[in-house]
């Protein structure tokens, strides 16, 4: 693959001094792919965390115990209202200080590396978010559809789960759009815990080949292009799962 | 354990004996007595507010009573040990608003309790609920949303998932209060059929001519209580009380 555009890459350095090194060089390139793949599991795993997290936490929102509720509101206010680069120190050299290190035959190595507690923090983040999000999607189900299911029988599980669930997270499905699209871009500042993601990647390379600009411009198009496929799918999916005739 | 019922056919199905219900300190059902027997149809009639649909809502626990008492084919709907399944599987209940399921087809929708609730086998349900559809005159209509139907349409398949339970006893809200004057009818037709099949019918309506039509028995309530009851033809040619006089002479 890079055998196709490296000479022009190659070429474009020498004549005009533009230095896009990962199109040319083989350990940069594979550094640019490794830096892409990583920030793509990272951002799967914050989004699948944040996920679970708002789905608990607006069925915990529910619950008969004063107590339960408040540690929800409590952990909402906490996250929406601290800075997310915080956060991320606060998980990696706080409480990573903390935590057990594993013998690895002869070094130690903490049980949670840079990435898992990016996926940790950043997902604690993004599930702050998504709390609220799908509480008001639950809310917005109506109690008149609830209750056609409670006089068919339907235990208050089988309503949760045919009936509010499925209405409440078609009506969250905007609201968490804008989310994970922000969750996708609040990403790059696992760049501070050096996880090897693309952010961390590229600025290792344009140290290494004093080429800013060009790296910065790939930067910003892999962001662009990441956001407008984040976006793709969402809408692909919110489409999907339209209901036919439905608020027209 | 449920106490055995002794219910036999020849007593009332469903009986309510001096059922108070207050929403807060707002009393809105004043010891309310009522029989209805097994393939009777009954329409309760009276102004908004007068707590028909608290009534109605009762019979199959909806909503919970103050006190007195609520049976249904002998067994205390109001006891803290009822089976609910039990008691929901004989008493199905429409709405006034239908509330169906707007995201799931109207097969779906009609099919849904009797394999979630019932357990029952699909094949089974799937060929009972064509015949439902059938019979509502909704064949063509069995991929369709809810949303993409028109409200009277909506209305006979929220009839059709009702009895797709095979309910002893169905329980009517207002059913044709949110309907267009031309799609009234074609719902009538369809309880019409029903109680002209035997099942037992309660019946909240404001459709006089209707009620006049297809009751055995005729309830007309006011401020939480019956004020006067019979079959039609005496309710609606010589009412005895002034309050059901004048309820008439209104919406006649
Ligand atoms: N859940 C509730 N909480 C408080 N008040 C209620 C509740 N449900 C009904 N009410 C009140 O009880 C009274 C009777 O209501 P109900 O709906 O039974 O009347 P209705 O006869 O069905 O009237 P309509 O013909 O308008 O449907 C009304 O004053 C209503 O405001
Ligand atoms: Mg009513």
């Amino acid at each position: 693959m890079l055998d196709l555009f490296a000479p022009f890459f190659q070429r474009l350095y020498e004549t005009t001094g533009v230095n896009f090194t990962p199109f040319y060089d083989p350990y940069d390139w594979g550094r640019l792919l490794e830096g892409m793949w990583v920030s793509v599991k990272l951002i799967l795993a914050v989004i699948a965390v944040s996920m679970v997290i708002g789905v608990v936490g607006a069925g915990a929102q529910t619950s008969k115990l004063r107590i339960v509720r408040f540690l929800v509101a409590a952990y909402i206010e906490i996250f929406r209202n601290t800075p997310p680069i915080v956060q991320l120190l606060f998980f990696y050299f706080g409480l990573g200080a903390i935590t057990p290190r594993v013998d690895m035959g002869g070094w130690y190595e903490p049980i949670i590396g840079s990435f898992g507690w990016a996926v940790i923090a950043l997902g604690i983040f993004g599930g702050s978010y998504n709390v609220e999000i799908f509480r008001s999607g639950v809310d917005a189900v109506p109690e008149t559809t609830k209750e056609a299911a409670d006089a068919l029988g339907f235990s208050d599980f089988k309503i949760f789960a045919y009936i509010t669930l499925p209405l409440a997270f078609r009506f969250s499905l905007p609201a968490l759009t804008n989310n994970v699209i922000s969750l996708a871009k609040t990403s790059s500042l696992a760049y501070v815990i050096a996880v090897p993601e693309i952010t961390y990647t590229l600025s290792n390379i344009w140290s290494d080949s004093v080429n800013v600009p060009e790296m910065m411009v790939l930067l910003f198009l892999y962001y662009i292009v990441l956001v407008a496929v984040i976006a793709w799918l969402m809408g692909w999916l919110e489409r999907k799962l339209a209901l036919p005739g439905y608020g027209q | 354990m449920q106490p055995a019922s002794t219910w036999t056919p020849d007593q009332p199905i469903v009986a309510l004996r001096d059922v108070h219900k207050s929403f807060g300190s707002f009393e809105v059902l004043k010891g309310i007595d009522l029989e209805v027997m097994k393939g009777e149809v009954i329409c309760i009639i009276g102004p908004s507010g007068s707590g028909k649909s608290t009534l109605v809502r009762t019979i199959n626990g909806l909503t919970p009573v103050t006190s007195g008492s609520v049976t249904v084919e002998g067994q205390e709907v109001h006891d803290a040990k009822l089976d609910k399944l039990a008691l929901r599987r004989k008493v199905g209940i429409v709405f006034q608003q239908y509330n169906l399921f707007p995201h799931r087809t109207v097969l779906d929708n009609i099919m849904m309790a009797p394999l979630l609730v019932l357990r029952e086998k699909r094949d089974d349900v799937e060929e009972r609920a064509r015949a439902l559809l059938a019979k509502v005159k909704l064949i063509d209509k069995e991929d369709a949303y809810p949303a993409e139907l028109s409200g009277g349409q909506q209305q006979r398949v929220a009839i059709a998932r009702s009895l797709c339970m095979r309910p002893d006893v169905m329980l009517f809200d207002e059913v044709t209060a949110a309907l267009d004057p031309e799609t009234v009818k074609e719902v009538l037709v369809t309880i019409k059929e029903l109680a002209s099949d035997g099942m037992t019918c309660v019946l909240v309506t404001h459709e006089m001519g209707f009620a006049r039509e297809i009751s055995d028995r005729v309830y007309f309530t006011d401020h939480g209580r019956i004020v006067e009851s019979g079959p039609p033809d005496a309710i609606f040619e010589c009412p005895q009380d002034p309050r059901t006089r004048e309820f008439l002479s209104k919406v006649l």
